[in-house]
């Protein structure tokens, strides 16, 4: 990427600010995503913990038992339910599935792939992550 | 008498003219010379029709006739205005201030577009894209014996096609576009919309050619459905509904 071509970078496709819930849900997406990657190259470091037998294992999972355990795990389920409920979404709108169809543009244009049915999917995926979290910090703090 | 009094009251106290003023932030970059953008502020009045392109050439006219923008129908049609407006990408000429609801209105050159100077942006790539999908019908007879009269369409048949030929080439969408953000080899919602609205059309032959061409890594699998293109689309194109549909055509979901 050159100087002069004028790109937005990161900093501009990580900004959600300007063109309503859609991009909201599109840099959820990408953190959640990252996220559950990380997660899962912990996830493979965490489980070869085994071969330092019990006792070894049982050390590294206490890490999991602590008050900062408990909200990482609480985060993780939130990405996955968000990523998994979103993902969902999307992959229906990469069908051409409720994107609308196409008909003659009436003033003021509003976009008929932005419909009521993708807003409802991303608050419904977003509501969803929020109580799987709030599910699993009542579960893990409740022992 | 009374009544015709009162009315003539009224005119007087309803004044015609309700001008307020707004600061109007203009960037300021000569890639030639300038090492980054400066803003240059002017104070503007403004009625409520007052379009943000009248107000840029109010500041040429009266206060710095050095800053660069580009313009010419004034009416959303010829595409030629397109820039960063209190942050995002709209039609100056189509944008009234009073709309803004803002004191401060910031304009800058669109993101993801070369400057060449001030508002002013290169459009060559948006072109070689479009032009790269071929954005013009495709058939085996070409050549057209003297007999022969024009391809029919149903009604129907047009509606498939017509929201997505309304393209003013104004590059909003590539601007708004989170990938074109950070992909430099991208091509782009233009390019891709416009590549839906020849495939869509009956009397076109060409989708696997074009299915080929934006099939490829920088190609259609790099939209992520942001929606951002069809947000600011002045021309109610819907780009990110064309490309979604050219999607289902590769993955197998429409025929």
């Amino acid at each position: 990427m050159t100087e002069d071509e004028h790109r937005e970078g990161i900093k501009g496709m990580a900004n959600p600010g300007r063109y309503g819930i859609e991009r909201v849900a599109y840099l959820l997406m990408r953190l959640s995503g990252l996220g559950l990657l990380g997660y899962f190259i912990a996830h493979i470091y965490e489980t070869s913990n085994i071969l330092r037998g019990r006792m070894g294992w049982d050390e590294f999972l206490a890490l999991t038992q602590t008050t900062e355990g408990h909200i990482f795990l609480a985060l993780v389920i939130g990405m996955c339910v968000f990523h998994t409920g979103n993902g969902i979404r999307i992959m229906l709108g990469h069908g051409g599935v409720g994107v609308g169809k196409p008909t003659r543009p009436d003033y003021p244009y509003d976009p008929a792939s932005q419909n009521y049915r993708h807003k409802i999917g991303i608050y419904s995926s977003i509501l969803l992550a929020a109580v799987a979290m709030m599910y699993g910090l009542a579960v893990m703090f409740g022992e | 008498m009374a009544q015709v009094s009162s009315i003539a009251d009224e005119q007087v106290s309803t004044p015609l003219s309700t001008s307020k003023s707004i600061l109007l932030r203009i960037s300021k970059f000569n890639p030639e010379s300038d090492d980054s953008p400066k803003f240059m502020e002017f104070n503007v009045s403004y009625e409520k029709w007052t379009t943000v392109l009248e107000a840029i050439l109010d500041v040429k006219k009266h206060f710095d006739h050095s800053v660069a923008v580009r313009y010419s129908c004034r009416q959303a049609t010829c595409g030629s205005c397109g820039m960063l407006i209190n942050g995002k990408p709209r039609l100056a000429c189509f944008t009234k201030i009073s709309e803004l609801d803002s004191d401060v209105v910031t304009v800058e050159p669109m993101n993801n577009f070369p400057v060449i100077r001030d508002l002013t942006v290169r459009f060559e790539k948006l072109f070689n894209t479009h032009q790269k999908i071929k954005p013009y019908l495709i058939r085996d007879d070409t050549d057209l014996e003297s007999d022969e009269r024009e391809f029919l369409q149903s009604p129907q048949e047009v509606e498939q096609y017509i929201q997505f030929a309304n393209c003013i080439k104004c590059g909003l969408c590539n601007s708004a576009c989170p990938t074109m953000a950070t992909d430099s080899s991208f091509v782009g919602p233009q390019a891709l919309a416009q590549a839906y609205r020849y495939v869509a059309d009956s009397r076109d032959k060409g989708r696997d050619t074009r299915l080929n061409i934006i099939d490829e890594s920088h190609g259609i699998w790099r939209c992520h459905f942001a929606g951002s293109c069809s947000q600011v689309c002045p021309k109610g194109v819907d780009p990110a509904m064309g490309i979604q549909f050219l999607r289902g055509y590769l993955l197998g979901f429409r025929s």
